[in-house]
């Protein structure tokens, strides 16, 4: 057991040096350069000025060498700028009259300067990513026992009326993807001048002009209903109708079993027999599906924040994305492979737990 | 149940019919079947797959699930009509007052619950129990079914039971309300036999003891004799003959039974001298059944403008409550021997074709969920010594994971040998692998396997399948040349020639089998291995392709390693017998060395195991307590130790320590076991034939 995890800390690890090697060659393709170096001094500068402005903040180094010192395993480099003064990876933003140390890589907890934000990466993220950490909170309030209830209830008896219209329910929301639901929903619940909000203010039911709001701005100091529940809805649809079809097919598959026979033949009630002898052998294909979700997630958490503008990870990144901010998209890359390494690692440890015939060694 | 008299049948069913219905039409599964059981009395259901058995026993629990309906007739339990019951009644009736035990236990039981809790939870539903009380009872009963260390398995899940132990459970699930009718749908029927006797034995012991109505269902017509006491035989939806076990044994009064006990091995049987009459044609698909007699198409007894006139009844027939759906039951000479049996003659064996020396073949296995764990040697073949004569038939006994396939994979090539020598025609094959292996020797070994339904290609027509083993084995010179040549072998395997052209669907299991020999014979191989050639078939069938494979191989002089656990069959068919367990060879001589004391203890087991649909057949219970020792763990000694009733006889703890030698007794009949030359000549037969 205890091998089984080192092993995939190990895989985490490989993998998310690979990643971020990617991304940092990407990032630091001249052009990227170029583009960063206008954007941080001047957008008028010559050719020659790019240059001299690159080599004076450390980026004329070979790219191996400068993601060995992101990472903290080579000493940042030093230099001095055109105007005299000490330059350095390290020298940033150190208040002055500190030796500022050698290494100043991640493994140092150092995760550099955003240039999108003027803060520190870690700064940054972590306010994202708590914003985000409640957004996946409540999607998967709602959306983990909505899609296990929709997916048992049709599943316990195929074909009937139900089933039917559950599972076309479930069909339509895996056919519509974020963007286009949460438009939808917006626009039905959301717009002052569409759908049933402008029609609940004439009758006076509520009191603003609509009745959620569009944006999730406001959710970032406080949460409510109103401000939240449209993108937590708009996220967890999608989902909710995928988990839901999981749940079905192994539902119905449980219940063609010749151990849910013999539990009805003995006399258990139909109830019963879903809930003590269905539900749990039925529930290990959906758990590993939920847990490979939250990866996913993050995906529609992407298209979500930026429509609705809440400062979350995914709208983070659109931003870093946007705009070559070097150092926060590496940090964003070795995030995202960390969930999704972290969320296999339990849902693959949570499988051998919900079934006893695989027992740990 | 006051208003219930206990001198009336528990269970009375009457004209039942029974249909399916699917998208296309409606199978009639069951007509017109009628039947009753008495309270304390054990109903044997019989016949062939399909015939509508299960469909019985379920309509019984009303369990046919969505597409299945009683058209017509009662099913009376206890004098109230279970076809009119609504839902919450039958749950009241399921599990306490009758209960049902079908064929797979592992897929009976449910994964994720512990044995316990799947076991209390029928007296806390039906009785109100509490919990506490609920596991207690498990515990007894669990005790009652005869299983070591109750508290153990009511604490395992149901993967850590054995075959046999989970059948137990399933069993023990059944009487834990002492319901007074049990359905048992092939309880045995995956199971090895020994095991089976057992759980035969307690079937039986527990009836008694409980009072238990049984309805039960096999294909077996020795496991009925031993178990019923009433025998019901069904074809295609109908019962063709009733009464009590032995009458209908002895003075059968209904053609298909007549057919079915002539293509059943009996001691005695002798392949040459009274081969197997296997039943001509096929059994009817319910929406194809014959106008009049379902059976007059195969029936040797067959009269135009009679038995196809009308709808036959039920005749009754002097006996005890026998009957019998046949016309002409009183016209017929029921004693005249069959017509068509040909003595055949005895061949003579040959020059030495294949040749095993000290062969050995261990698998290492890693156990362990996440790939970590340690790695086990399985011992699956120790130190194999035989050799095999040209046109000579060697039967492999052995029980599961005894190691007998195994053994036929190496030979194959399919697996390479650990250790040893393989010589076929004094060509070491011993660690060439089959794909290294000449076209030459390919041919020349080729394998029939168990399950015909697996190995042809289902997008293939017949006769491309063969013309594809033509080709590999390099037979025939031109497409034309393989085509003909193609005919000649379904001529071989007795299939008509238009087969040719049809898919593996359009087949019965054994047309199929019948087209898994000719492509073995294809190349035209000298050794065959068949791996369970018809344990998978009917028994009507199974004589059918046994007598087949018996006249290529008198044809081709072939060398046949029939590997089977089924004894009957074995003394049948085969001249030499090689009996196996855990790996070793225990045993090995001629058949009548084999089938004869001295016997090695496992094999004077195994025959006694063995049911003999034969009255007059008397024979030595020995019922082997404990189960297979894993081949992963196998007991140090002798391995067959663990279970070994001679035990005692061997001085010291000889047995625990030693692995035993291989005795050679006179005619070079081999027996591994430390037991003296004294004492092995004191056996006793295990089966003997009474006086007629
Ligand atoms: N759910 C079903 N839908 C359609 N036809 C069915 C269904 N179940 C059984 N049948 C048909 O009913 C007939 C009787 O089947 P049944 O399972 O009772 O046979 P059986 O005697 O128990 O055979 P076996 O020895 O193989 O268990 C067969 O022709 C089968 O194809
Ligand atoms: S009724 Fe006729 S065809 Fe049917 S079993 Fe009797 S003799 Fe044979
Ligand atoms: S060696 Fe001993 S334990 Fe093994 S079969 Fe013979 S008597 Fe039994
Ligand atoms: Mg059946």
């Amino acid at each position: 057991m205890l091998l089984f995890v080192l092993r995939r800390i190990g895989v985490m690890i490989l993998t998310a040096l690979a990643l971020t090697f990617v991304v940092f060659y990407l990032t630091n393709l001249p052009p990227n350069l170029e583009k960063l170096a206008k954007s941080e001094a001047s957008a008028r500068m010559t050719d020659e000025q790019v240059d001299s402005w690159l080599a004076s903040n450390g980026f004329a180094q070979p790219v191996l060498t400068r993601y060995a010192e992101w990472l903290g395993v080579l000493p940042g480099w030093t230099g001095t700028s055109s105007d005299g003064k000490p330059m350095g990876r390290c020298l940033n933003r150190i208040p002055a009259g500190e030796t500022p140390p050698a290494y100043c890589g991640i493994l140092q907890g150092n995760w550099g300067w955003s240039t999108v934000f003027k803060q520190p990466v870690s700064e940054v993220l972590g306010r994202s990513l708590g914003h985000t950490g409640w957004l996946m909170l409540w999607v998967m309030i709602v959306m983990v026992p909505t899609s296990l209830i929709l997916g048992v209830l049709s599943g316990m008896r195929e074909g009937s009326r139900t089933d039917r219209v559950l599972s076309t329910f479930a069909i339509a929301t895996t056919a519509t993807p974020e963007y286009v639901s949460g438009v939808i929903f917006i626009a039905l619940f959301a717009s002052a001048t569409a759908g049933i909000s402008p029609w609940l203010a004439e009758m006076g039911w509520i009191e603003g002009k609509t009745l959620f709001q569009g944006t999730a701005t406001s959710a970032m100091d406080g949460l409510t209903f109103w401000n939240f529940g449209l993108p937590v809805l708009t996220i967890a649809l999608y989902g909710i109708g995928y988990i839901a079809r999981m749940t079905r097919a192994s539902m119905t598959e449980v219940m063609t079993q010749q151990y849910i026979r013999t539990a009805r033949l003995k006399g258990v009630s139909f109830r019963e027999v879903v809930m003590k002898h269905a539900l749990r052998n039925a529930l290990i294909a959906p758990f590993t599906v939920i847990m490979l979700q939250f990866p996913w997630l993050l995906n529609g958490v992407v298209i979500v924040e930026t429509l609705f503008n809440y400062k979350g990870f995914g709208w983070t990144l659109v931003q870093a994305a946007g705009n070559n901010d070097i150092n926060m998209l590496l940090a964003c890359s070795v995030v995202a492979v960390f969930v999704v390494l972290v969320t296999q690692l339990i849902s693959d440890i949570g499988y051998v737990f919900l079934n006893p015939r695989i027992r740990l060694a | 149940m006051a208003d219930w008299d206990p001198s009336k049948p528990i269970l009375e069913i009457e004209n039942l019919s029974i249909s399916f219905f699917t998208r296309a039409r409606e199978i009639p599964a069951v007509m017109d079947f009628s039947c009753s059981v008495m309270p304390g009395e054990a109903m044997g259901l019989v016949g062939e797959s399909g015939c509508g058995k299960s469909t019985v026993a379920l309509a019984v629990m009303r369990d046919l699930g969505k597409t299945g309906r009683i058209v017509a007739g009662s099913i009376r339990f206890k004098g109230r009509d279970l076809t009119t019951m609504t839902e919450a009644e039958l749950q009241k009736i399921r599990g306490s007052e009758m209960a049902m035990i079908y064929q797979e236990p592992m897929a009976s039981l449910n994964p994720a619950m512990k044995i316990g809790a799947q076991l209390a939870e029928v007296p806390v539903i039906h009785e109100g129990m509490s919990k506490s009380d609920a596991w207690a009872l498990a515990r007894q009963i669990v005790a009652d079914v005869r299983l070591p260390d109750p508290d153990r398995i009511l604490n395992a899940y149901p993967h850590q039971l054995s075959g046999g132990q989970q059948q137990r459970i399933v069993i023990a699930m059944a009487l834990m309300s002492k319901p007074a009718l049990l359905i048992l749908d092939e309880p045995t029927t995956a199971l090895d036999v020994t095991v089976e006797a057992g759980i035969v034995d307690l079937v039986k012991a527990l009836g008694e003891k409980y009072g238990t109505s049984m309805l039960f269902i096999s294909h077996n017509l020795g496991l009925v004799l031993d178990v019923c006491d009433r025998i019901c035989v069904m074809y295609s939806g109908e019962a063709v003959e009733t009464g009590n076990v032995e009458q209908v044994f002895t003075e059968m009064r209904h053609p298909y039974t007549q057919a079915l006990f002539r293509s059943i091995p009996l001691p005695g049987a002798d392949k040459n001298a009274r081969p197997l009459i296997s039943i001509p044609g096929n059994f009817p698909l319910p929406h194809e059944r014959p106008p009049g007699c379902n059976f007059g198409p195969r029936c040797d007894y067959f009269q135009a403008g009679r038995c196809d006139a009308a709808e036959i009844p039920m005749f009754p027939v002097p006996g005890d409550r026998h009957a019998s759906r046949c016309l002409r039951w009183d016209e017929i000479d029921w004693t005249a021997p069959p017509a068509k049996r040909v003595a055949k003659e005895k061949l003579p064996v040959g020059e030495v074709v294949l040749k095993m020396e000290d062969l050995k073949k261990y698998y290492s296995v890693s156990t362990g969920a996440f790939g970590g764990g340690a790695t086990k040697v399985v011992k699956a073949n120790e130190t194999l010594s035989f050799e095999a004569r040209e046109g000579e038939t060697l039967a492999i006994v052995g029980e599961s994971g005894c190691g007998k396939s195994t053994f036929a994979k190496v030979l194959m090539g399919l697996e390479t040998a650990t250790d040893g020598q393989i010589m076929l025609f004094d060509e070491n094959v011993q660690s060439t692998p089959i794909q290294k292996r000449g076209a030459d020797t390919i041919s020349q070994v080729q394998m029939v396997f168990q399950n015909p339904f697996d190995t042809l290609n289902p997008s293939m027509t017949v006769g491309r399948q063969i013309i594809r083993a033509l080709e590999i084995f390099g037979v025939g010179d031109s497409d034309a040349d393989r085509e003909r040549r193609m005919l000649e072998l379904l001529d071989l395997v007795k299939l008509p020639r238009a087969f040719a052209e049809r898919m593996p669907r359009q087949l019965s299991g054994g047309q199929k089998q019948r087209v898994g020999i000719a492509r073995a014979f294809a190349g035209g191989a000298k050794v065959v291995v068949a791996d369970e050639p018809v344990s998978a078939l009917d028994v009507s069938v199974q004589a059918a392709v046994t007598d087949l494979l018996m006249d290529i191989q008198r044809q081709n002089r072939t060398t046949l390693l029939f590997i089977s656990h089924d004894l009957s069959i074995v003394r049948y068919l085969s001249d030499r017998v090689m009996v196996m367990y855990l790996g070793h060879v225990v045993e090995m001589g001629t058949t009548d060395q084999v089938f004869a004391p001295p016997y090695h203890p496992y094999t004077e087991a195994l025959l006694s195991a063995v049911p003999i649909a034969d009255p007059h057949v008397e024979k030595k219970r020995i019922v082997l307590e404990g189960e297979i020792p894993s081949a992963v763990n196998p007991p140090p000694g002798c391995p067959f130790q663990t279970r070994c009733r001679w035990k005692s006889q061997v001085p010291g703890n000889l047995c625990e320590v030693e692995v035993p030698p291989v005795q050679v007794l006179e005619g070079g009949h081999q027996i591994k076991c430390h037991l003296s030359a004294e004492v092995l000549a004191k056996m006793e037969p295990v089966i003997k034939i009474a006086a007629e």
